[in-house]
Parts: C-alpha cells; sequence; structure tokens
C-alpha cells in the first residue's frame, strides 16, 4: 500500500498544487496546506485583545479574590452610578411631589404631567399583572380603572389610601375591609331565583318582582342600598349599573350570593415609597374615571356652581 | 439452554426488583419509570424464553442486509433509523411549542404544556436525534478510519439500545413532571446513573476499536469523536452530582448551591454545545464531507492546531452565559475573553470543511448532498462568529434573555447540526443497505431547499424579535421612566413567533421528506427521475451566428 507511512505516501494533488502528507485512511488524504496567514493572525489578535482586556478589567483570579483590573470597573458599581445618576435626575420631582399634597398637584401642570408618567412607569412595573396593561382589569374579580365606577372611592385621596394600605389585605391595620356573607342555605330555591331576577332589574336587564324586592330589602339593601346604588363606605359595589366584578350572568350572580369572593389588593406602603404611590394615584385618577375631590364644607358653596358647569 | 434459563433468570429478577420498586414507589414518576422498566424486562424475559428473535424479525421489517459485512453495521443501521426517528419527533415537538408561544390555548395541562414540551423539544432534538447520529457515524467513521471491526459488538449492540432507553426515560419523565429542572440536564438522578453506565460502554467500545486499528495513525474524526465522548462524560457526572430524596423517588437536590450550581450548570451547558453539538458534529463533518467530495482534507496542520486550540478554549467559556448575574465580575471576564478567542479555532473547522472542497466546486452545483454540507458549514461558521460577538458584554447586555439568543442556537442546529446530520444519512442510507442510490435525488434537493427556507424564516424573525424585545425591555422615555411593560414586548413579538412557527413547519416538511426517501430508498425502490444537472442541451443551437451581410 502506498499511503500507510508518512513519506512514500506522497504526493501532488494535482487541483490545488499542493502535496498531500502521505496518510491515508479509507480513502481520505490529507493536504499539507501551510495555515492561512489571515486565521492565523486573527487568532493571534484575539489573544492579544484577551490579554489586554483581562489587564482592563476584573480577571485573574488569586488566593483571596481576583485581580480588579486598571480601570477599576465592576458591574455593581456600574449599575450603582447609573441608578444614583436616574435618582439624581429625579429627585427634584420626587422631592415636589412628597412635599405636595395629592389634591394640589394638579395645580401644577408640569408636575401633573411628571407624576402621570411615573405612575405609567409604576404601573406597568407593579400593577399590569392583575389590572391588565390598559388598566382596564381582568375578567373574574380585578377591577377596571378606567371607568367611573369605584368599590372604595374614586377621587385623589381614597386612590392614594387604597394604594398604601390595600384592599383586606393583612399588611395594613388600616387596610379597608368588609365581607359580604354568604347566603347558602338561607334562602330556597323559588327566593334565590327570584332575588337574582330582582338585581338584574336594577339594571334593567329583568322585570322586577315583588318577591325578590322583599328579599333583596331584607338582606341587601343595607350595604348595597335599596335601588342597588351601592355604598363606597363600605366597599359595596354598585347593582344597577352594567359593570360587574364578577360576572353579571345570572348563574354568577347567583353564585356569589352563596358563596361570594373576597378579592385582596396588597397595599403597598412599605414597598413602593410615598412619592411613586402619590404618582400611581394621580396615573390612576387620570386615566379617565377619577371622581372629584370632596370639597371642604365652606368652600363647597362658592364653587358648587363651577363644579357642575364642569360636569357635562 | 442453561444460558436461555440463565438469562431469563437475570431478567426475572429484574422485573421483580422493577416492580418492587413500583410498589414502594414515592410519586408517580418514578413509578410509571419503574413500570416502563418491568415492561421491557418482561418482553425481553419472553424473547428469551420463546427464543423469538425480534432483532431478526425487525431487520426484516427494515430489510437490513443479511450475513456477514466486513464491518459491523447492524448496529449502526439502527442508529440512523433511530436518528430519522427521534429527529422527526423533536423537530414535530418544536413546531407545537412555537405555535404554543403564538397560540397559548394550545397548552394541554399538564402534561402537554410549554413548560414539559419545551424539554422534550430539546433533548429529543439533541440527544435523541443528534446522539444517535453521533452515536450511528462514529461506529462507522472509526471503523473504517482504522481499518478495524468494531472492538466489542455486544456492548456496541447494549449501548445503543440503553441509550434508547435512556431518551424514553427522559422523555416520559418530561412528560410526567419529573425535572431536576436544569437546561438540557432534565433528567433526574437514576436516568443519569443510567446514562454514565451506557457512555462509559460507549467509551470502552470507541477506544477498544481504535486500540484495534490497523493504520498507523488516528484519523482527525477521531480525535473530534473521542474528544466529545470523554468531554461529555465528564460534564455529565460533574452536573448531575446530586443527592436523591429517597432512593425510591424521583426527586434530588444538586450537591451545589446558588451561583456555584449555576457556573456548573453553564459550564456543562455551554460544553454541551461545545463538545455534543460543535466536536461531536466536526468529527462527522472530517469524514463525510472529503468522502463525499472525493477530495483531500484541506489542511492537516490546521486541523492540529484548530483541534487542540477549540479544546483548550471551549472548556473555560462557559461564564458567558452568566453576564451581569451574581457571577463574580472576573469570572464573567474570563468566560468572555476565552469566547473571543474561540473564534479562529471554531474557524478552522468550517475552512477545513469548505477548502476540502477546492477542486469539486462544480460538485454544490450538482450534488444535492455537498450542497447540504457547504450549507451546514456556513452556518456553522456563522454561528461561531455569532456566539463569540454575543458573548461581548456590551452586546449581551441587548442581547441576554431575549429571542437573539433562540435565533442563535438555532441558525446552528437547524443550520449546522441538522444539515450535516441530513447530509451524512443520504450517504450513509445507501451504503448500509447497499442499495445503488437515494430513491430520489430530487427529494433531496427539495429537502434542501425547503430546509433552507426554513433557517431563513427562523433565524431572521428570531433576529428581529430579539432585537425588538432588548431594546423595548431597556427603552426610557425622557422623564427617565421605563416606557414598556413585559406584555408589551410580548404583544409586539406575536408576528415573529409566527413566521417563526412558519419556519419550523418548512424545516419539518424538509425532514419528513427525508423520512419518505430513506424510508422508500431502504424498500429497495428508486425513482424514475431526470437526472438533476442535466440542463436541456441543443447541439444545433451551440454556434456563432453567422456574420449577416452588409446591404
Amino acid at each position: 500500500m502506498m499511503a500507510n507511512e508518512t513519506g512514500p505516501g506522497k504526493r501532488i494533488d494535482e487541483p490545488t498544487g499542493t502535496e498531500t502528507v502521505g496518510h491515508e485512511w479509507d480513502g481520505i488524504e490529507e493536504l499539507n496546506t501551510p495555515l492561512p496567514r489571515w486565521w492565523l493572525w486573527t487568532f493571534y489578535a484575539t489573544v492579544a485583545w484577551a490579554i489586554a482586556y483581562t489587564v482592563f478589567y476584573p480577571a485573574w483570579p488569586m488566593i483571596d479574590r481576583a485581580t480588579s483590573g486598571v480601570l477599576g470597573w465592576s458591574s455593581r458599581g456600574e449599575l450603582a452610578e447609573d441608578m444614583s445618576a436616574a435618582d439624581l435626575a429625579r429627585q427634584d420631582v420626587f422631592e415636589r411631589i412628597a412635599a405636595t399634597d395629592i389634591e394640589k398637584i394638579a395645580s401644577s401642570p408640569e408636575l401633573q404631567q411628571q407624576a402621570i408618567a411615573g405612575g405609567a412607569a409604576a404601573f406597568q412595573v407593579n400593577c399590569v399583572q392583575c389590572h391588565g396593561a390598559g388598566a382596564a382589569g381582568i375578567a373574574g374579580g380585578y377591577p377596571n380603572l378606567n371607568d367611573d365606577d369605584w368599590l372604595w372611592g374614586g377621587d385623589l385621596e381614597a386612590i392614594e389610601n387604597t394604594l398604601l394600605h390595600g384592599i383586606r389585605w393583612e399588611g395594613s391595620d388600616q387596610t379597608r375591609l368588609s365581607y359580604m356573607p354568604g347566603f347558602e342555605g338561607i334562602f330556597d330555591e323559588a327566593q334565590l331565583d327570584a332575588l337574582v331576577q330582582h338585581v338584574l332589574s336594577l339594571s334593567g336587564r329583568a322585570q322586577p318582582n315583588a318577591s325578590g324586592a322583599e328579599t333583596y330589602a331584607v338582606n341587601c339593601a343595607a350595604c348595597h342600598q335599596p335601588s342597588g346604588e351601592g355604598d363606597q363606605i363600605q366597599g359595596a359595589p354598585a347593582l344597577n349599573d352594567a359593570i360587574w366584578l364578577y360576572g353579571s350572568e345570572a348563574a354568577q350572580i347567583r353564585q356569589q350570593i352563596l358563596y361570594p369572593k373576597h378579592g385582596v389588593m396588597p397595599g403597598w406602603k412599605d414597598r413602593l415609597d410615598p412619592a411613586t404611590i402619590r404618582m400611581l394615584a394621580t396615573y390612576v385618577h387620570s386615566r379617565g374615571g377619577g371622581e372629584a375631590s370632596p370639597q371642604p364644607e365652606e368652600a363647597q358653596e362658592e364653587e358648587a356652581t363651577v363644579a357642575f358647569n364642569g360636569q357635562p | 439452554m442453561e444460558s436461555v434459563v440463565g438469562r431469563s433468570g437475570l431478567w426475572f429478577v429484574l422485573i421483580i426488583l422493577a416492580l418492587a420498586a413500583y410498589v414502594g414507589a414515592q410519586d408517580p414518576g418514578f413509578a410509571a419509570h419503574a413500570l416502563i422498566i418491568a415492561i421491557v424486562a418482561f418482553g425481553l424475559m419472553i424473547t428469551t424464553l420463546a427464543k423469538y428473535d425480534p432483532m431478526a424479525k425487525a431487520q426484516s421489517i427494515f430489510r437490513m442486509p443479511e450475513g456477514p459485512s466486513r464491518y459491523y453495521d447492524d448496529v449502526i443501521r439502527w442508529g440512523v433509523i433511530a436518528t430519522v426517528f427521534w429527529g422527526m419527533a423533536g423537530l414535530l415537538a418544536g413546531l407545537v411549542i412555537a405555535l404554543q408561544l403564538v397560540f397559548p390555548e394550545l397548552n394541554v395541562e399538564p402534561w402537554l404544556n410549554f413548560g414539559r414540551l419545551r424539554p422534550l423539544h430539546t433533548s429529543a432534538v439533541i440527544f435523541a436525534f443528534g446522539g444517535n447520529a453521533l452515536l450511528a457515524t462514529s461506529f462507522y467513521v472509526v471503523q473504517r478510519t482504522c481499518r478495524t471491526t468494531l472492538a466489542f459488538p455486544g456492548l456496541a449492540r447494549f449501548v445503543f439500545w440503553g441509550y434508547q432507553l435512556f431518551i424514553v426515560l427522559a422523555a416520559t419523565g418530561y412528560l410526567l413532571g419529573v425535572t431536576q429542572s436544569k437546561e438540557y440536564a432534565e433528567p433526574e438522578w437514576y436516568v443519569d446513573l443510567w446514562l454514565t453506565i451506557v457512555w462509559v460502554a460507549y467509551f470502552v467500545v470507541f477506544v477498544g476499536t481504535i486500540v484495534r486499528r490497523k493504520e498507523p495513525h488516528i484519523y482527525v474524526a477521531n480525535w473530534f469523536y473521542l474528544a466529545f465522548i470523554i468531554t461529555i462524560a465528564m460534564l455529565h457526572i460533574v452536573n448531575n452530582l446530586s443527592m436523591p430524596v429517597s432512593l425510591l423517588g424521583s426527586r434530588s437536590y444538586s450537591v451545589f448551591a446558588g451561583v456555584q450550581d449555576a457556573l456548573t450548570q453553564w459550564w456543562y451547558g455551554h460544553n454541551a454545545v461545545g463538545f455534543f453539538l460543535t466536536a461531536g458534529f466536526l468529527a462527522m463533518m472530517y469524514y463525510f464531507v472529503p468522502k463525499q467530495a472525493n477530495r483531500p482534507v484541506y489542511s492537516y496542520r490546521l486541523s492540529i492546531i484548530h483541534f487542540w486550540s477549540l479544546i483548550f478554549l471551549y472548556i473555560w467559556a462557559g461564564p458567558h452565559h452568566l453576564h451581569y448575574t451574581a457571577l463574580p465580575d472576573w469570572a464573567q471576564t474570563l468566560g468572555m475573553v476565552f469566547s473571543i478567542m474561540l473564534w479562529m479555532p471554531s474557524w478552522g473547522g468550517m475552512i477545513n470543511g469548505l477548502m476540502t472542497l477546492n477542486g469539486a466546486w462544480d460538485k454544490v452545483r450538482t450534488d444535492p448532498v455537498i450542497r447540504m454540507m457547504v450549507l451546514s458549514l456556513a452556518f456553522y461558521g456563522m454561528s461561531t462568529f455569532e456566539g463569540p460577538m454575543m458573548s461581548i458584554k456590551a452586546v449581551n447586555s441587548l442581547s441576554h434573555y431575549t429571542d437573539w439568543t433562540i435565533g442563535h442556537v438555532h441558525s446552528g442546529a437547524l443550520g449546522w447540526n441538522g444539515m450535516i446530520t441530513f447530509a451524512c444519512i443520504y450517504f450513509l442510507v445507501p451504503r448500509l443497505w447497499k442499495r445503488e442510490r437515494m430513491y430520489s435525488l430530487r427529494m433531496i434537493n427539495w429537502h434542501f431547499w425547503l430546509a433552507t427556507l426554513g433557517i431563513v424564516f427562523y433565524a431572521a424573525s428570531m433576529w428581529v424579535a430579539g432585537i425588538t424585545q432588548g431594546l423595548m425591555w431597556r427603552e426610557y422615555d425622557a422623564n427617565g421612566y421605563l416606557v414598556n411593560s413585559f406584555i408589551d414586548t410580548v404583544t409586539a413579538l406575536k408576528p415573529m413567533y409566527m413566521m417563526r412557527a412558519f419556519g419550523g413547519l418548512l424545516y419539518l416538511a424538509g425532514a419528513a421528506v427525508l423520512t419518505f426517501n430513506v424510508w422508500m430508498t431502504i424498500a429497495g425502490r428508486l425513482r424514475e427521475e431526470a437526472p438533476l444537472y442535466q440542463a436541456a442541451y441543443d447541439a444545433e443551437a451551440d454556434r456563432p451566428l453567422a456574420p449577416q451581410p452588409a446591404e
């Protein structure tokens, strides 16, 4: 065999004009082409660059610590610098918002615009998981924040209060809570059906009936009010509109009467700073359904005409 | 007779043990796996007792040539069939999870949700499809380039079937929720132990064959196969060091904790890419490209230098998967600079592959298998440039955690690993089944274009998606607030995800064409078709125009 040792098997490969090494395996030979120069020099260049980089940046592990590099760079240091630069840029706005009463923020359009921008950013990080990216809520218990239907009040102060202390939230003793009792076993089937029909009739989706009205008046009206307008003091939802937290179908209403759900919203007082909470409240209030703040007694009369003229 | 009794006795003991494990199992996943073992052992016992040879039956179904051949090719034929089968399964799983990302309602809880199907896809394509391709080609190449038969044919059969059992246990485990949550190393402790046994047997067969060689030198493909086998053994054992909660349960805890665990995992994960998907497949390239092109390897010297530099540098590059994490800065730096230095050693393989075609470049036009090999080497070169680039921290801060990574992985996996494997299958099937050629060369051409188009759709959409995602995540407004929430990026990426799924569908369609082609070739059919490379030729028209007389 010609090819089994180096030497005798060597031949010049015709198409390339290169000599073979002289080995052969199952018909495969190898050319003795030198390393491509560009390949070799690029390889050397990457090695040189790598060594230089390790001089400038943290790299070589020593006995108890690694070299820190002549630039003194660290990823934590860079992050801290970026963060403090960003904090510094917003410090002025944060301080002004923290020092401004929430109802007064609107008196400076520039400050209000900053508060809405900051609130929108905080909302996307902290709130969208439940209330949705557009704040439109999620069916089945997460309220829509774009409408004017508020469980616990929709003026700036009420929203800020909800943000600080949450709803039915164990983490704050100032949290607002109320529990609708379950009516399982209280009504018979006929009473229950009549009651559901009556509740539907409050928003004009069924005919009123006397039996249901009577059950409603005895059991429900104390919180939801006689004509179903709800009560924000108790967090009792309005039943006379088209907005339903846990569903508007008869079966869903029936379910809620028998086995009521009690949604929990966490308070944010320990997780977000007061200025951010204030900005969030301003943002949520600006979504379209925010209620006007209650006026102090003496001012109310003077401004009543203005306020009413402002409403459509 | 005695050996029949002895062997069936052994299977019987195994059945009893497996059933005992089933009864005492701490969780449903472990119980299911014990039952699978019992069923396999029962089947083996029955066939031993009945002296029924299922292999002979199966071999006749797959029309495997009878009688002794010069080399031990039986297990290689099984390996090729397994490669095709798992390839289809893995690509199908990939298409399903791509669609799940566009249409979440396709998640079937709990067994077929994205979280369980995703490791099924990655393991099926890497370890089942790629692993069987490596097993089959390594046994084929080592025999031919050493001019000897396999050292331990019985052990080689054990390696093949044992590896299939590993795949079945891993895959069923994922669907049942058995996972140790390490990417590309999801199987739990007992499956890991089984793979270790199989892998050591693989090492023994491979090294034993090299020791028996009748050639004075070891061919470069075998260096790469050996590096692949040894390093994967080391990576697999170290990364899976863990303490089982119970010997009859499928839960375990890693012996490493915190950032050490993360670093070990990505030392493993990165080198699974480096030694499984790069070194192993370069070994395939080093045999099948010169064979198919019928040309000498471009440069012996380059093969030595790039082999050793690749092996030495790859093993240190893992920390680039943990940029900007709790991993100390010095380790991140080293991971990055080793990745940069890895660029040229990786390209050495591409140069040696492509330049081997010097003097045979016309075959790119005429031979669809060569075309596949060239495309795969081109994608290999592209991915091994993109990888070092993405390891640069400034680039990584944009690309990390985005779909750019997914695009990068798939240009390597679909382009390099997939195409070179398909080319090897087209090379092997006619030779292993002693057929004149593949059933249809035109179908190979169809496969080439379907797959190429699929990769283009896949890679392009994921690049766009990844960069979009990265830019949206870091977008600040004039007041210094983040502009986008996570869901905003998801909404923005949906069209890209649909294009990705379409690309995957094309790639799967190409693989289906391959499956049909292989099936028909094995069945002994030859498709009547016009030769691929003959353009219409009219000798009459092939002449200079007669000069027109001036008027």
